[in-house]
Formats: C-alpha cells, structure tokens, sequence
C-alpha cells in the first residue's frame, strides 16, 4: 500500500487547525453588556468614555469594560441586573439622541477577533425576539399617484391656455376629453414635454379622449421610492427602540423585513412602526427669534422652534407653502457645479403655491419643518418607566430662496452628508405609503432559551448513538468514522461563524441530520473494504480499492442531496434558509472528512503494518 | 473509478475461515427483482391510496400555509383549558382553538386568518384577553401570518419540490441514462407521497420545517437509488456474464448491507431529534423516520424495478469507449 501522500496530510492538518480556529469563538460565551450609538450615525465624541465612567461612577456601578468597540461603545457587566441599572442610568443621562440597548457581547479573546473569528448568530427562535413582515400596499400608491396626475394635468393645460372640456380617472389612467383633435394634438405635444414619465395615448374607440398612463418605468419607481421611504422611516424609529443589531432590510419588490432580536413588547413595537411623520415648507420670519427664546413672547402670526443641529430658535411663519403629502420625491443628487444638493419634486396644487411664494421672496430664507408623534419612554420619579406620546417638532433646514420655482427645485449649499440626510428626512416626512403586518414572529426568550437546550441535548444524544453503533460495529474503522464526523461538526461550525450564517432550531436539525447522512460516506467505503475482502483482497489492496471506488458514488450521492438543499435556499424563508446552509455546509464538509480525514487515519494506522485481515466485521 | 489492484494470491482455505467471523460475511443472495412487478403494483396501489387520502382528509396545515394567528403562553401554574377560552370569548375570540403543548400550564392558542384589516393587532389583544399581565401569564410565541404570505408560501412550497425532482432527474440523466432518471424520479415521488399519506392519516402538522424534511429527504432518499445505480453500472462494465436481471439483483444485494447501515445512523439521529428536538422539530423528525424507511423500499423496488421494466439495457450503461473494447475480443 502506498504511503498516504504527505501534503495531503499538511492540507488535513491546516483545514483542522482554520475549523478550530474560527469554530473557537463559539465556546467563549457572551457577557451581558449595554451598547451605545448615536442616534445619527455620527462617531460618538471623543471624550465619551469619560461621560460614561462618571454616570456608572455615580450609580455605583463597576463594569468588567467600557470601551469603544467597532464605532460601538460597550460596556460589559458581569450579571443582568447590573446590565439593566446600566442601561436605565445611561439611558437617562444621555437623553433621546443615544440609542442604548442591551446586547450580549461575546467574550472571544482579541487574538481571535484579529483574525476575523467571530461566534455564529442565533435566530430569533433561538435567541428570543421579534420578527415582522411588512408589505407596501402598492396599490394605494399608485392609486395616490394618478389621483395627484388627475388634478396636475388639468392645472398645467390651464397654465398653457389649452382648453379640455372634462377629465377624469379610469382604473390605473387619467382621461381627458377635448373639443376638437388639434386642442388634443397640442395637449399630448405639451404633456410629453413636461411630463416625459407619461405614456399617452388616443383610444381608437374616442377619437377626442387623451389617456394619460404612468410608463411601467414610472409605476416602478414611486413604488420604489415608497418603500425606500419607509424603509427609512422604519430604520430611524428602530434606532429610537434601543435594541442591539436590528434588522430592517428590503424584500423582494414591496415588502420590508424588520427582526429586533431581545424584544418581547410587541404592542409597544407596532405602536413605533405606526408613528406618523411629516413635515411642513414655512417662510422665516425676520423677527428676534433669540428674544422670543428668551422671553416666551412670540411676534404675532408665527411660531417659535428649534433646529435639529444645534437647538437655535428659529421664528417661523403659521402659513404652510406645501406639506409632507404633497412631496412626491426627494433625493440626494449633486447640482451643475458638482456640490452637493437635495432635489425636490412636489404636486400641483403645492407647486402652484411655491410658485406664487417663491415669485415674490426671493433671497429671503425658507425652512422644513420636521413634526414626528413618537413614543418615546420616560422615567418617573421612582424610576419606573413611563411610555408616553412625544410630538417632536424641528427645523431640518433653513435656506435663502435664490430664484423663483415651483414643481421641481434644489436645496444646495450642503455637505454631502447634510444632502443625503436632508433627503432621508424629507422622505421620511412625505406621506408614507400604507404599510400592513403581513407576518408576525414573536418567541420569548424562555423558549428561545429551551430550544437552544433541546438542540444541543438532541446533538449530543444523536451524536453518541452514533458514535456507538460505529465503533461495535466497525470497531478501529469506526473510530475513524467518528473523528471524522467530529472534524465534520467542527468545520460547521467555523463555516457558519465565517459565513456569519444564522442558527436557528431548523438548522441544528440539519446539523444533527448531517451527522447521520455523513458517515453513510464511511458506511459506504468500509462495506465496500468488507467486499474487496471477501472477493479475497489482501488487506491493504482492500483499503485502497474501498476508498477508491467509493468516492464518485458518495459524490454523485451528495450532489442530489444538494440540488433538494438549493432549492429549499432559494425558497427561503428565515429558519428553513438556516437549515439548507447547514445541510449543505455539512455535506460538502463531509465529502473532505468522510474521505480524505478517514483515509488519513486509516492510512497512518495501517500502512506500515503488515496485516493478515482488517478489524472490520 | 480507478481499479487495476493485483489479485490477491491468499490460500483460499485460510480466506474461508477467516471471513466466516464476520457478521454478514456473505452478500445476501435475495432475488428482488422476482417481486418487482408486486412491488410496483403495490407502490402505485399505495399511490392511489394516498393521492385520494390527501384529497379527501387533505393535510393538517400549519399556519405558515392557511394563514392565521398562534399565540403559545405558560402560565404560572396549572389552568384549565375551559377557564382559558372563557377568558377568550369574554374578550371577543370564541372561536379560538385552545388546547395544552407539552403541558398542562403551557397553553396553545390558534385563531383562524381574518381578512387582513389590523390582524397583527389580534395577537395584543388576545394577550389582553388572557389577562397577562394580572396573572403572570408569560408570553412564548406569537405567530403571525397574512393569508397572502400563506398562499405564497404554498405556491412555492410546490414549484420547490417540482424544481428539485427537475434538478435531480437532469443530473440522473448527465450521470446515467434516462431510464434510471425515471425510475430515480419515480422513486422520488414515491417517497414524498408516503410520507405526505402518513403526515395526512395522523394529520401531524405540515409547516415550513416540515416542507424542508420533505426536500431534504428527496436528496437522501435518491441516495438510495444513486447508490444501486453505481453498482449496477459497475457491475455492468465488469462482468460481462449474466443478464441484465442477474446484475440487478447481484447489485441490490451488494448494497443491502450498506443501505441497511446508514438508514440505522440516520434513523438513530432522527430518533434523538424526535426524543429530545422538543415539538418544533416533531413533524420534522417524523417525517424523515417515515421517509427513510420508505426510501429503502423504493430504492430496490421503484427506481430500480422501474428501470428493469422500462427495458434497461447493457449498451445504455456502458460508456462508448468501453464498449468498443468489449466488443473487440
């Protein structure tokens, strides 16, 4: 028998020693430790730490750490209770502009953190938290959007002095009927000029009707921008929920994923999701806004607010020019001269009245008023929380008016940061599209915690059996059968971690499943070594033979299991997503382990030995 | 598949006493295929049985797939199931299906889908409904899902499957011959029939996880198959007596041991799965038990039956090179 070749022993040794590596952080456990970021996204300032240290000075409390890790500041404690003091006195302290939530941080040692050696994430069902589906109701955005063509259309053919004698709505399209085929002829050559995103076409049926259809381009983009803008929305409300490692993510064409782990009040969770936003275009009043600060006395006819940077008064005008629901777009784009700006598109009957504003004010300021009804959780004196209802009002923006527009215009002058927040802001603030709970997950934390404990028992129990059933019955091979299957469970694991792939409870199944179907490579090459035996094989020859031959039935073997483990990923939903990348990871794991890992303790025990018949049954 | 490994030159009288202490030292000598023509008759009989049992008692679907809300909560100590729908139906949910999990203070709560109006609010209520919050009723799922997610997930639960038996025939018929990929698919079939037959006569719940055992146990249970085709295959190429019957059987009985093995590993995973996995993983594990019973039946008698009637022949199997040289002699 020839000696098993010595780089793949290297290979072994090297796939060993990365499994272990990267499966290592799984087995350091986690601290309970409180996480702080700013509420902005802005690096916390740098004298943080020291505001943090005189806070836990001043409760007493002792933290293990308190550090900056990955733009996070956490802080580690050595129980829950004193996680939960930190985090109230924090949360205290530091006001509505931190979010401050509970996490759990993991204690792998900053060697193994260098090397990118990070635990595998639980699912929600494994962890305890809550997972929400959400739709966009597409059609009432669309609905919305021809209803706002129904009167714009109208109002600009009446701007150009060009007569229709009735309009109205058909199902996804606005309708207009003229007098005569050349008012309509000069309507569809102005309508394609000022509005390119509208397919309009002539009935054969009503020769004198122009209908006005949004392009399938156009329908595709304000459903786009509807659930970009609420995904936003979500995203800052999130934030506000304190909750360590949210997820709010897009899925598929309308529907939009949120999952906070370790929250169970799913009532006070709807209740954040379904917080209006808005806002509001006003003219700055001249007046003295500092005194109005001062002394509380407003000018006749405006109104006193704040800026959201740096808390100036700023006196405001009661006229609205246009509101959130008249904003159909906002993005962040950059103007002629390169500088960054906000592009911004409102509705007819608002463009009409930015227009008539803008003509005779320009080079006075204008501003965005911001007005958000959150809830928002207070402490009361004895320290008990308190959930209460918060309006918050605040001027995002203050810029001089350089000429006069109306639908469509530019806030320049910013940073490109400022553009692109200004732009979430406002998308925040238009009218969000309807959103529906289509799909609601809630697991406690007692049943997370129950099944991560049945998983792992039936691990164990299903690895032990076997481990038993391979060793009487195939004795010395079926020590290697099970050192394989350990280096199989061990390169899950590190493969899980470094894909940073989710566990969940359907997962573990698939990874207790793997450990049945891998050593069936094992079953297959050892009953085939019984063969060659039979049929008179020296020992040695039989070895060989029953690796060789038996490598593309396990292969072809695998390859089907992997087509069923393909599909169920692309069918995906959360947990089962889990268990096809277990399944699959251990599968293809296996085909090195079952094969090269076996071969090479078979090979190192047997190979110089001379042998009259193998400890096989 | 590489061989040329010089005989062995052992005195056979020692081989024969060594071998006789092994277990199963013989390849078993079983004439399956004698019964091929039963087996297919009673598989397609068993078919029909199962095909009109999920017609008429359908599957007990979970509500990943008809929609609707769960709501799992332990209470403090013991509770009557009756005080638990009082409870309920003073706070408007009469028709709720209340029933114990796993205990007699855990307690399951299932409301049919109502239209979509505000139904993510149902499960708040339902918790204010049980008091919750007075009697330490301690909340441990809430499931929630639209019927529209529902429908989808059924829709697509089903192009699933049929793109996984596509996937699987196309590499059956890549690796060997189409008749093989219909008696593979066959097969297949078979076996997710079975287990959706027993699934349907205990009505155990049919949910995502469920789906994902029966996909996953698509995969193995072709293993089955793949691995008598294999052998037949080498067989075939090896030996060049014996008709294609003979080969058949031979490679059915070689692989018997080895079938027999691996179902015991993973019938003894699964087991510990069912035993200690807790009730999210019970349908599961059932379905792949039943699965990989029937897998072993279907493998000898489905796939490799059908493709001996289906009249597979030497010349389909052998690669073209290899045939060359057979006929060279």
């Amino acid at each position: 028998m020839q000696p098993y070749a010595t780089w793949k022993y290297v290979v072994l040794i090297l796939v060993m020693l990365l499994g272990a590596v990267y499966a290592a952080p799984n087995l350091y456990g986690e601290d309970p430790a409180v996480q702080i970021t700013r509420v902005s996204g802005d690096p916390l300032p740098a004298d943080f730490g020291e505001l943090v240290g005189k806070t836990l000075t001043a409760e007493g409390i002792t933290p293990a750490l308190s550090e900056l890790e990955s733009q996070q500041w956490i802080v580690r404690l050595g129980d829950e209770t004193a996680q939960l003091k930190t985090a109230d006195a924090l949360k205290r302290e530091l006001g509505n502009d931190y979010v401050v939530a509970l996490n759990l941080a993991s204690k792998t040692p900053t060697w193994l953190r260098k090397l990118g050696a990070k635990p595998m994430t639980l699912g929600l069902d494994l962890r305890g938290g809550v997972h929400f589906l959400l739709e966009v109701d597409i059609d009432d955005v669309k609905k919305k959007a021809v209803e706002r063509y129904l009167n714009d259309l109208p109002a600009f053919l009446r701007k150009e002095d060009i007569r229709y004698v009735g309009r109205h709505q058909s199902a996804d399209a606005v309708l207009l009927d003229f007098a005569e085929a050349d008012k309509l002829d000069a309507a569809r050559k102005a309508l394609a000029r000022e509005y390119p995103e509208l397919a309009l076409n002539v009935p054969t049926a009503t020769p004198l009707t122009l209908e006005a259809r949004m392009s399938d381009q156009e329908a595709k983009r304000i459903v786009d921008f509807a659930v970009k803008q609420n995904l936003t929305t979500l995203r800052n409300r999130v934030n506000q929920l304190g909750v360590a490692e949210p997820l709010v993510q897009r899925q598929g064409q309308n529907r939009i994923v949120v999952q906070l782990p370790g929250v169970q009040d799913t009532t006070r969770v709807k209740d954040l999701l379904g917080a209006t936003a808005t806002l509001e275009y006003r003219a700055v009043d001249d007046g003295d806004a500092n005194g109005a600060a001062a002394t509380g006395v407003v000018p006749v006819g405006t109104e006193l607010f704040y800026t959201r940077n740096g808390h100036r008064p700023v006196l405001l005008k009661k006229d609205v020019i246009a509101a959130g629901s008249q904003l159909t777009d906002a993005q962040s784009t950059v103007d002629q001269d390169g500088s960054p700006a906000v592009s911004v598109t409102l509705d007819g009957g608002a463009a009409k009245k930015m227009f008539e504003f803008t003509e005779k004010n320009v080079g006075k300021p204008m501003a965005v008023l911001f007005k958000e009804r959150e809830v928002v959780t207070n402490y009361n004196a004895k320290g008990e929380p308190i959930r209460e209802h918060r309006d918050v009002e605040e001027v995002i923006s203050i810029a001089t008016i350089r000429g006069v527009f109306g639908k469509r215009f530019q806030t320049t002058g910013l940073q490109s940061k400022e553009a692109y927040d200004l732009a979430v802001l406002l998308r925040s603030g238009a009218l969000a599209a309807p959103v529906d709970i289509v799909e609601e997950r809630t697991v406690g934390p007692s049943l997370g915690a129950d099944n991560i404990r049945r998983g792992f028992q039936a691990a164990v129990l299903g690895l032990t059996l076997v481990m038993v059933f391979m060793i009487v019955y195939y004795r010395v091979f079926g020590f290697f059968a099970i050192a394989a299957l350990v280096l199989n469970i061990v390169l899950i694991i590190a493969g899980l971690s470094i894909l940073q792939a989710t566990l969940t409870m359907p997962g573990i199944a698939g990874m207790v499943l793997t450990m049945g179907i891998a050593v069936d490579a094992n079953v297959l090459i050892y009953e085939r070594i019984r063969e060659e035996l039979r049929d008179g094989e020296t020992p040695h020859a039989a070895i060989e033979a029953g690796y060789d031959r038996a490598f593309l039935t396990i292969a072809d073997a695998n390859v089907t299991v992997l087509i069923g483990t393909v599909v169920l990923f692309a069918l995906g939903a959360g947990p089962v997503k889990g268990f096809a990348i277990t399944l699959a990871l251990g599968i293809l794991t296996s085909q090195f382990t079952a094969i090269v890992g076996s071969r090479s303790l078979a090979y190192l025990v047997f190979a110089k030995r001379k042998l009259k018949d193998l400890p096989i049954w | 598949m590489s061989g040329g490994h010089p005989p062995p030159a052992q005195p056979g009288l020692h081989k024969f006493r060594k071998l006789n202490m092994r277990i199963f030292a013989k390849v078993p000598n079983i004439n399956f295929m004698a019964q091929r023509k039963t087996g297919l008759w009673v598989s397609s009989l068993l078919s029909v049985g199962v095909l009109l049992l999920l017609l008429f008692r359908s599957l007990n679907f979970g509500i990943d797939f008809t929609g609707g809300v769960l709501v799992e909560v332990v209470y403090p100590q013991t509770v009557e199931l009756d005080a638990v729908r009082q409870d309920l139906g003073a706070g408007g949910y009469a028709n709720a299906i209340v029933q114990y999990f796993g205990g007699s203070n855990d307690v399951l709560i299932r409301l049919a889908p109502e239209d979509k109006s505000n139904s993510a609010a149902i499960s708040s209520k339902v918790l204010q409904a049980l008091g919750a919050e007075q009697k330490g009723v301690q909340l441990r799922r809430i499931e929630f899902v639209g019927p529209q997610v529902g429908d989808e997930l059924t829709v697509n639960g089903s192009l699933a499957m049929l793109f996984a038996f596509i996937g699987i025939a196309l590499y059956i018929m890549f690796r060997f011959e189409w008749k093989f990929a219909v008696g593979a698919i066959a097969a297949l079939i078979h076996d997710a029939l079975m287990v959706l037959g027993f699934l349907s006569l205990f009505q155990v719940e049919f949910d995502l996880t469920t789906l994902a055992a029966i996909l996953a146990l698509i995969g193995y249970s072709n293993n089955e198959t793949i691995v008598i085709f294999d052998r037949v295959r080498e067989n075939l190429i090896n030996q060049r007596k014996g008709t294609i019957y003979e080969v058949v059987n031979l490679s059915v009985n070689q692989t018997l041991l080895r079938s027999v093995i691996t179902h015991v590993t993973t019938l003894l995973v699964c087991t510990a799965l069912y035993l200690l996995g807790g009730p999210s993983v019970h349908s599961f594990a059932i379905s792949m038990i039943v699965g990989v019973i029937v897998a072993t039946y279907s493998s000898i008698y489905v796939s490799t039956g059908l493709a001996i009637v289906l009249g597979v022949s030497r010349e389909d199997l052998l690669p073209p090179k290899e045939k060359e040289i057979d006929e060279m002699p």
